[in-house]
């Protein structure tokens, strides 16, 4: 009897996921069968494939050769630890969003439940597929398909020109990005005809060429994943999309770039060069600085988090940019504290964004709003949510205890202990590179702050509010699952560590676990405890001892009476909720100190308007710097082209005539 | 982990939470000193938490949940960070459940939450408040791990204890490196401890306040914890500047007889230190808020430059 093998096993998930999808199409108006039996179902999938990834990492790589496809060009498919550490990443975080996608999904939203059904499972299936893939063929099939199906995705509300707009976006610089990285793969067969990445893992590209597909595939995933000048989409598609499918683009699918990324730059490019490692750091810097300000001076709170997921690439980006610098210069150590960064940071990131992503989706459904200047006061309504994004919020900050600051530390003690480096230039560029990092972190605390303060704390600014109502069961569920994942990244680091170690290994040849393995559980000591040391559980348990201690004490030898009474208000009676400070109001000193960094549109009252209003519009320099030059370009080419046709017949046969004499000259024998 | 070393702990945490209200009585009366008026008896801090104590919390009806868990939870903050930060021992059971980077994010994490509690009224002072501390925290914590990055790599350590062990037990050697952290240190410490010339605590004067206006909805035990919490953060920051400048006399093990000896130069260095930090506020005038930016951003500087310094200069020392 053959036995089961673990990629048999994720094949099946696959399968298993099309199946959920295409069960849709059977009842495609029946929402409750499709919320309540097909989700839970594919969420079950999920958590398959999340503990069958975690089982293998580790293990020997395994291959299959799928008999579809092309005649001569079957799927080439392997299971390794790098794809294992994805998977694991899909899988448990897929779980969470379909559990709160089975309880989000209603009748009369765009798209029919089944059709949003397959193709929510489709989007599952192929994003397992592209970690999956071991051919160029299979990888593009699959992530084309990623791109359709989560294209389709974004799209559900088409009603909405805006929508279909940003949609439209979206799919235009998904396959610019595709052609580039199919550009890469065609650069790294080096004329050998042969598509397979064991193939080009054989090759030995010069150095031209070996940096040549480097640059195509960080162009190329860059745009998947959202690295400036290419992040445009970004914003612009995740308001668009409902917010389960917001979750997991940019908790899941943003990461899948991550992943080709580095199976390009560190598996099949063998040896890096140093430079590439200064490019991706410093694309990587520009995008997270520029992502995080431009997401605390955001006024809708999806697009706020769109940009926060720019951030993180950024910050990913960097992390990746240090560990081929390192491992350029043969600095192993350093280089498997990097990518052990970089790797935590996709789980981490993974985790608190579609959790976040996820709360906005609930605060959406229970008040039809989107704009932050007029939410407010929903953990009076909401707590459950407004508790759970507490979680996400903290994690996105990157304070401790929770997921994000592991990475971050991480980061930071890599970037610490750089000095060593050969070349003497980069020696002074990593500390201000760290100290961007280090600025960039604590912006990204501001922007949480506006977020959940607006959303969730200071007074209702809509009447409308008072009605809002907390997420359903299958929500809190959902969001329960993602916040338990963020809060146990937070804690056990060093068995989380103990595990990526696998994918770290198999990508530079060393990882983290021999120096790591002495210390026990509760201590995350990269290096040695003497150089540095975290122990989440012991810093937990500290504030949450001092906090009941604190609090027993106060109450027994003091009491612990309270009364109600009106808030201060300054012997001025006539304060309503529109005192509160607005989203625009709250990234104000921002928009002060980083002024050049946006273009704004600002409208002032003067001291005589009768009725006064004053606007803000911020808006990427991208735009008017590179794409409408870029599009106006491109538009002038095509005019030029209708100048070549006429509309008339006689012009066309004419056409047909003069190329048949030249063809007849050229081609003589 | 053992017996005497957990005792130690717990003395090092007591000694800090009764010694951090009686530095910000000391710092109160220098500055009352320094600008002729009458001194307030250098317990007044004990004698307003005791009456704060005693007295009712009055919520705004507005207030939620959080509202109420924040100022415990920012008390929790700063005990924590005081456990870390070496006062009299560098070989403590807590010292390596954190390092400086995670010390900072302790400080960061209490900011937030206070920061969020003063959003929750509603009213116009405390989203106000909440949004300056954010922007404050966001200038000066970068800097504030530039200086930290520079100590960490004259010892080879983020760890508070092995840094204060290098630099307590090195030969005696200027680091310019160090001059330029120290004073970024001190520009960031008088910004996050709210004090002139970024924030005065004795105001209410609504346009200049910061600290303030996010606890104005406070009262009670509420309000005496948070003010508890004032004085140990700047009892932490106190005791982190003398652990990284002026490290000489931290005893080195876990002792008892050790660390009793090494109580009065404690109290020595935080009471010179507290008498200049009366200095800096008594000679300075609180700025507007949007030159704070620029104070900020020289600490950032100079703390980059002691980086560089370090990197370029002092490679070979």
């Amino acid at each position: 009897m053959p036995t089961l093998l673990p990629i048999d096993t994720l094949l099946i998930a696959v399968c298993a996921w099309l199946a959920v999808g295409l069960a849709g199409l059977v009842a495609p108006r029946n929402t409750r069968f499709i919320a309540k039996t097909l989700f839970p179902a594919g969420a079950l999938v999920g958590m398959l494939v999340g503990f069958v990834s975690l089982g293998s990492l580790g293990a020997a790589p395994e291959t299959a050769v799928l008999a579809i496809g092309l005649p001569d060009l079957p799927f080439h498919l392997r299971l390794d630890s790098l794809t294992a550490i994805f998977g694991v990443l899909l899988g448990f975080i897929s779980v969470g969003i379909s559990i709160f996608a089975a309880g989000y999904f209603r009748e009369g939203e765009g798209t029919a439940p089944g059709l949003l059904c397959l193709e929510y499972h489709a989007f599952l299936a192929s994003m397992l597929m592209v970690l999956l893939a071991d051919d160029a063929y299979a990888f593009m099939v699959a992530w084309e398909s990623m791109a359709l199906a989560s294209f389709f995705l974004v799209t559900t509300n088409h009603q909405h020109a805006e929508i279909r707009r940003a949609g439209y976006l979206y799919l235009l610089i998904a396959h610019v990005g595709a052609i580039s990285i199919l550009l890469s793969f065609g650069v790294m067969t080096a004329n050998s005809g042969d598509y397979t990445f064991s193939g080009m893992r054989g090759q030995h590209l010069s150095s031209f060429w070996a940096s040549a597909a480097y640059l195509l595939a960080l162009f190329g995933f860059g745009a998947k994943a959202g690295l400036v000048p290419v992040h445009v989409w970004l914003p612009e598609a995740h308001p668009a999309a409902p917010s389960p499918v917001s979750a997991m683009m940019s908790g899941v699918m943003l990461k899948t770039a991550i992943y080709g990324l580095l199976r390009v730059s560190f598996d099949l490019l063998g040896s890096p060069i140093w430079w590439w490692g200064v490019v991706a750091l410093g694309v990587g810097l520009v995008t997270a600085l520029f992502g995080v300000l431009y997401s605390t001076v955001q006024s809708d709170m999806k697009r706020l988090l769109a940009y926060s997921s720019i951030e993180n690439i950024g910050l990913i980006a960097v992390g990746i940019g240090l560990t081929l610098i390192f491992h350029s210069y043969r600095m192993e150590a350093l280089a498997a504290l990097a990518m052990t960064a970089v790797l935590y940071h996709c789980l981490a990131h993974a985790g608190f964004k579609s959790l976040l992503f996820l709360c906005t989706g609930s605060v959406l459904h229970a008040t039809k709003e989107r704009s932050l200047g007029k939410l407010g006061g929903l953990i009076h309504r909401m707590p459950w949510v407004a508790w759970l994004a507490l979680a996400g919020v903290i994690a996105s900050a990157g304070l401790p205890p929770l997921s994000g600051f592991i990475s971050e530390w991480l980061l930071l003690q890599a970037f610490l202990f750089s000095p060593g480096l050969p070349h003497p230039w980069l020696n002074m560029i990593v500390p201000v590179a760290a100290a961007l990092v280090v600025l960039v972190a604590a912006l990204a605390g501001f922007a949480m702050v506006k977020f959940y303060g607006i959303i969730f704390l200071g007074q209702m600014r809509e009447e409308s509010l008072k009605d809002a109502h907390d997420a359903g069961w299958w929500e809190r569920a959902g969001l329960i699952w993602l916040a338990l994942i963020t809060l146990c990244l937070g804690i056990f680091p060093s068995s989380v560590i103990l595990r990526i170690d696998a994918a770290t290994r198999q990508l530079l040849g060393t990882g983290l676990s021999e120096r790591m393995a002495d210390h026990g559980w509760w201590m995350l000591a990269p290096i040695s405890v003497e150089r540095a040391s975290y122990q989440p559980l012991v810093f937990l348990a500290v504030i949450v001892a001092s906090v009941l201690l604190g609090r027993q004490l106060v109450h027994h030898l003091y009491h612990g009476r309270t009364r109600r009474s009106a808030a201060w208000d300054c012997g001025y009676f006539f304060q309503g909720p529109r005192a509160q400070d607005t989203a625009e109001g709250f990234s104000q000193p921002i928009r002060r100190i980083f002024e050049p960094m946006f273009r704004l549109t600002r409208h002032f009252p003067t001291a005589r308007d009768t009725q006064p209003y004053y606007s803000v519009k911020v808006e990427d320099h991208f735009w008017h710097w590179l794409y409408l030059p870029l599009a106006r370009l491109v538009g002038g080419i095509s005019g030029l082209i209708t100048l070549l046709q006429g509309g008339r017949i006689a012009i066309y046969l004419l056409y047909s005539f003069i190329t048949l004499i030249l063809l007849l000259l050229v081609a003589r024998p | 982990m053992n017996i005497s070393g957990l005792l130690a702990q717990l003395f090092a945490i007591v000694m800090a939470l009764f010694l951090a209200p009686l530095l910000t009585g000391w710092v109160g009366q220098c500055r009352a000193w320094l600008q002729s008026r009458t001194a307030p008896p250098l317990l007044q801090p004990y004698y307003m938490l005791h009456k704060l104590f005693h007295k009712d919390v009055v919520l705004a009806h507005g207030a939620s949940s959080l509202f109420r868990v924040a100022p415990f939870v920012v008390f929790g903050c700063m005990v924590l960070a005081c456990a870390i930060v070496p006062t009299l021992s560098t070989d403590l059971p807590f010292a390596p459940a954190a390092d400086t980077i995670a010390l900072v994010g302790v400080f960061g994490l209490a900011r937030v939450f206070i920061s969020l509690a003063a959003m929750d009224i509603g009213t116009s002072f405390g989203s106000l408040g909440g949004r300056r501390e954010m922007l404050v925290g966001f200038l000066a914590e970068p800097a504030l791990l530039m200086v930290i990055f520079t100590t960490a790599m004259i010892s080879q350590s983020t760890s508070v204890a092995t840094i204060v062990e290098t630099l307590a037990h090195r030969e005696f050697a200027i680091y310019p490196s160090l001059a330029f952290a120290g004073i970024a240190f001190t520009f960031v410490s008088l910004a996050e401890n709210a004090r002139v010339p970024v924030d005065n605590p004795a105001t209410h004067l609504e346009l200049t306040m910061i600290h303030e206006a996010m606890i104005l909805e406070y009262s009670g035990r509420h309000l005496a914890l948070i003010e508890w919490a004032a004085s140990l953060k700047l009892y932490a920051y106190s005791c982190l500047g003398l652990a990284l400048f002026f490290p000489w006399g931290v005893a080195a093990g876990d002792s008892f007889p050790a660390m009793l000896a090494a109580i009065p130069l404690l109290l020595l260095k935080l009471s010179i230190g507290g008498f200049l930090l009366a200095v800096i506020e008594t000679v300075n005038a609180k700025m507007r808020i949007f030159r704070a930016p620029e104070f900020l951003g020289t600490a950032f500087l100079l703390a980059v430059l002691g980086l560089l310094v370090r990197l370029l200069l002092e490679t070979r020392v």
